[in-house]
């Protein structure tokens, strides 16, 4: 609900919004200057947990820098651990066999509900709904479960090798994935849209709040579900294909309503059509090896390589220069949320305080990713 | 009434009792009914079933320093916690438990509770203005508009019961709905009542919600925007305080809307009326504010006041137009 107020500009004062506060979800500092409980002015202030990770990735070799893509999104760090190894088997030359491939996309696609998940429960935590986050988690506990079997890890997954996946899949794992995908379907409507996407307060809450242009969306670069609800049918595994994706049969979600609610409904549906695409990667594959044929030591040819995917957040780029030694030349990584973040200040000016926040939640922000 | 001080002296010892227990217990009933509603088992270490947690608790913020921050009024800082808890515990000696039970009847006691609930208003506005901390001030701005904005609807309800009773006196009211639920004010048949008596009924519970800051009208406390709100700046037993006054203030609600509506402390079959179902009646209330509380995610504060503003007061107001001209009918 947008009260037009004028806003006085010389009774004002600055509120900290984080970079400890409950609603910023890390350590995002926000400076605010309010006039009354109305937003003036919004400025992200970003670099407390700045931690040069694209640095890092030049003091060692390929391989030794896969560990780190997971410490920035940790809540889809799959995608990352694949945008890594794409980016590298680009410029190697490295062949992936297709049972790997099917791998990839079955785990990224599990890791992008179990992101998405949380991003719910935390939304509805920034709304003042605690309960949802128990009952999401509980979905997502299965999520991890199933990675943690097939990977080792339950968070920060290091699971990708350049030319395939470390570990295959066996037949509990495929069983249990389908039990998953089973329980999420019967779950959806009745947990998660009856009691929660219907609800009159939340509708209330977030409706027309927060909305969020297209032309704003391409001036900052917002990708993701950012754009998605605010009409722009970009999707990285749609629109630039990469991995196995082709072969999937599944469709990108997109809303025009621009606000918080549309955004919302994009991560709803977004969920559902993984699950398609993980029902069909489990019908359909192949046997094989999971691991192909790799150098010890790699040594791409000097040049520039650049290879996108699909975060839960948005896309994720990887500009990548090689010299032609064993270590990466430079590594330049394009994070969506940086992007997703960066119309923040234009979009809140003139919002409530309760109203900003949770416009910042619907933006599903992971600071690590930020600063990197 | 007979005046010997030992009656005085075991309302007051009751009375500190049955508040100061409640403040405690709620806060484990909270605690274990959000559990059941979370799927979790909630406290479950300090003794059985976690009996004994308040008692940790509250320990813990006994021993615990009063920290009052630099710069800011010393005096109002300690007074504002003190002050949300008074007025609850004061509330009590009006109410009337049972026919026999109750400290004092007083012709006017539904005014002097009102009264007395507004305080706690002024307690939450001095604690959040004398904080110095900017979310605090917020949260003390929002508190004073939305108490203001629900404390007229909640009002206006009650003339309704006071017409139809004819008292201001909380035990009249009671005494005059006795005999079966058909007598309560909510299901009032005769004269009709129960026509507009169920409308007024859902606004003074709506009110008596937005009253006492709970979810989904928590707007004084939104963690998630205001940190804390007023209570931003509080440890140790400041804290404890503002605590134990909300768990009263959720009583002393939960006790006017069973006496005002649902017959205080009557059976609903007419047969045996007494103490023990004015307790069933309020509990009853309170789990409701629990789990309202858990259920819902907050609004945010405009639309809270619209909702007032805008519904509730118009309402309320018809509603009394009506329950006169009825009055008057019949």
């Amino acid at each position: 609900m947008t009260v037009p107020i004028h806003l006085r500009h010389d009774e004002t004062f600055v509120l900290n919004l984080g970079p400890q506060h409950p609603a910023t979800h890390g350590v995002l500092r926000v400076k605010l200057t309010m006039d009354g409980e109305y937003i003036v002015k919004a400025e992200p202030v970003l670099g407390y947990i700045h931690r040069m990770h694209e640095k890092l990735a030049e003091a060692g070799t390929f391989a030794q820098f896969m560990p780190n893509t997971a410490r920035m999104d940790y809540l889809h760090a799959l995608a990352f651990n694949h945008g890594w190894a794409l980016v590298v088997e680009k410029a190697a030359g490295i062949e992936v066999p297709e049972r790997a491939e099917y791998i990839r996309v079955i785990t990224v696609e599990l890791n992008r509900i179990a992101s998405h998940l949380l991003w719910w429960a935390a939304f509805l935590l920034d709304l003042g709904g605690f309960t949802p986050l128990l009952y999401a988690f509980d979905d997502r506990e299965k999520v991890i479960d199933l990675l943690e079997r097939v990977t080792g890890s339950r968070l920060t997954y290091c699971y990708m090798r350049f030319g395939g996946v470390y570990n295959d899949i066996d037949d509990e794992f495929i069983a249990g994935t389908r039990d998953f995908i089973k329980r999420l379907r019967g779950r959806m409507p009745s947990l998660y849209h009856d009691l929660v996407t219907h609800n009159i307060i939340l509708i209330k809450r977030i409706k027309d709040i927060g909305i969020i242009t297209p032309e704003q969306c391409r001036r900052y670069g917002a990708t993701g579900p950012v754009a998605r609800g605010s009409g722009i049918n970009y999707d990285v595994r749609k629109n630039e294909p990469y991995s196995v994706y082709p072969e999937f049969d599944f469709d990108v979600p997109v809303f025009d309503e621009c606000d918080s609610m549309a955004r919302y409904m994009v991560r709803m549906h977004e969920m559902e059509q993984s699950l398609r695409i993980i029902e069909q990667a489990l019908d359909k594959l192949p046997d094989g090896p999971v691991m192909g044929k790799a150098p010890k030591v790699l040594k791409p040819e000097a040049g520039y390589y650049y290879s996108a995917v699909e975060t839960a957040r948005g896309s994720l780029g990887h500009r990548l220069i090689c010299d032609g030694g064993k270590n990466p030349y430079k590594l330049k990584l394009r994070s969506p949320t940086f992007s997703n973040l960066s119309l923040y200040g234009e979009v809140a000016e003139g919002m409530l305080l309760a109203d900003a926040l949770a416009f910042m939640g619907s933006l599903d922000l992971v600071i690590p990713e930020i600063d990197r | 009434m007979e005046t010997s001080i030992w009656r005085a002296l075991l309302y007051l010892v009751g009375i500190m009792a049955f508040a100061g227990l409640n403040a405690a217990y709620l806060g484990w009933c909270e605690r274990k009914g959000a559990a059941r509603i979370q799927r979790r088992i909630g406290p479950c270490e300090a003794g059985y079933a976690g009996l004994l947690q308040p008692l940790a608790d509250g320990l813990k913020l006994m021993s615990k320093q009063l920290l009052v921050p630099d710069g800011v009024d010393g005096i109002i800082f300690r007074v504002a916690p003190v002050l949300a808890m008074i007025p609850a515990i004061t509330s009590m000696v009006v109410i009337p438990f049972s026919e026999n039970i109750g400290a004092r009847a007083m012709e006017l006691s539904v005014l002097l509770l009102f009264a007395l609930a507004s305080i706690s208003m002024i307690a939450i506005l001095l604690g959040g203005w004398a904080s110095g901390n900017k979310y605090a001030v917020i949260s003390a701005a929002r508190s004073v508009s939305q108490n203001l904005a629900y404390e007229i609807p909640m009002l206006i309800t009650v003339i309704t019961v006071v017409l139809i009773s004819g008292s201001l006196n909380l035990r009249e009211i009671a005494i005059d709905q006795q005999g079966g639920f058909w007598h309560w004010n909510i299901f009032r048949l005769e004269n009709g009542h129960f026509l507009t008596m169920w409308i007024s009924f859902i606004i003074f519970f709506i009110c008596s919600v937005a009253e006492t800051n709970r979810a989904p009208f928590d707007m004084a406390e939104a963690e998630s925007e205001l940190v804390a709100g007023f209570m931003t700046e509080y440890g140790s037993m400041g804290f404890g305080l503002f605590m134990m006054g909300e768990y009263l203030n959720i009583v002393v609600g939960a006790c006017l809307t069973a006496t005002l509506f649902l017959g205080g402390w009557d059976c609903p079959f007419g047969k045996t009326p007494g103490v023990w179902w004015f307790l069933i009646k309020i509990y009853i209330l309170i789990f409701t504010f629990i789990w309202i509380r858990w259920t819902y995610p907050r609004t945010q504060i405009y639309r809270l006041l619209n909702l007032s503003w805008k519904i509730l007061i118009p309402f309320s107001l018809i509603n009394l137009l009506i329950t006169a001209a009825l009055i008057k009918v019949f």
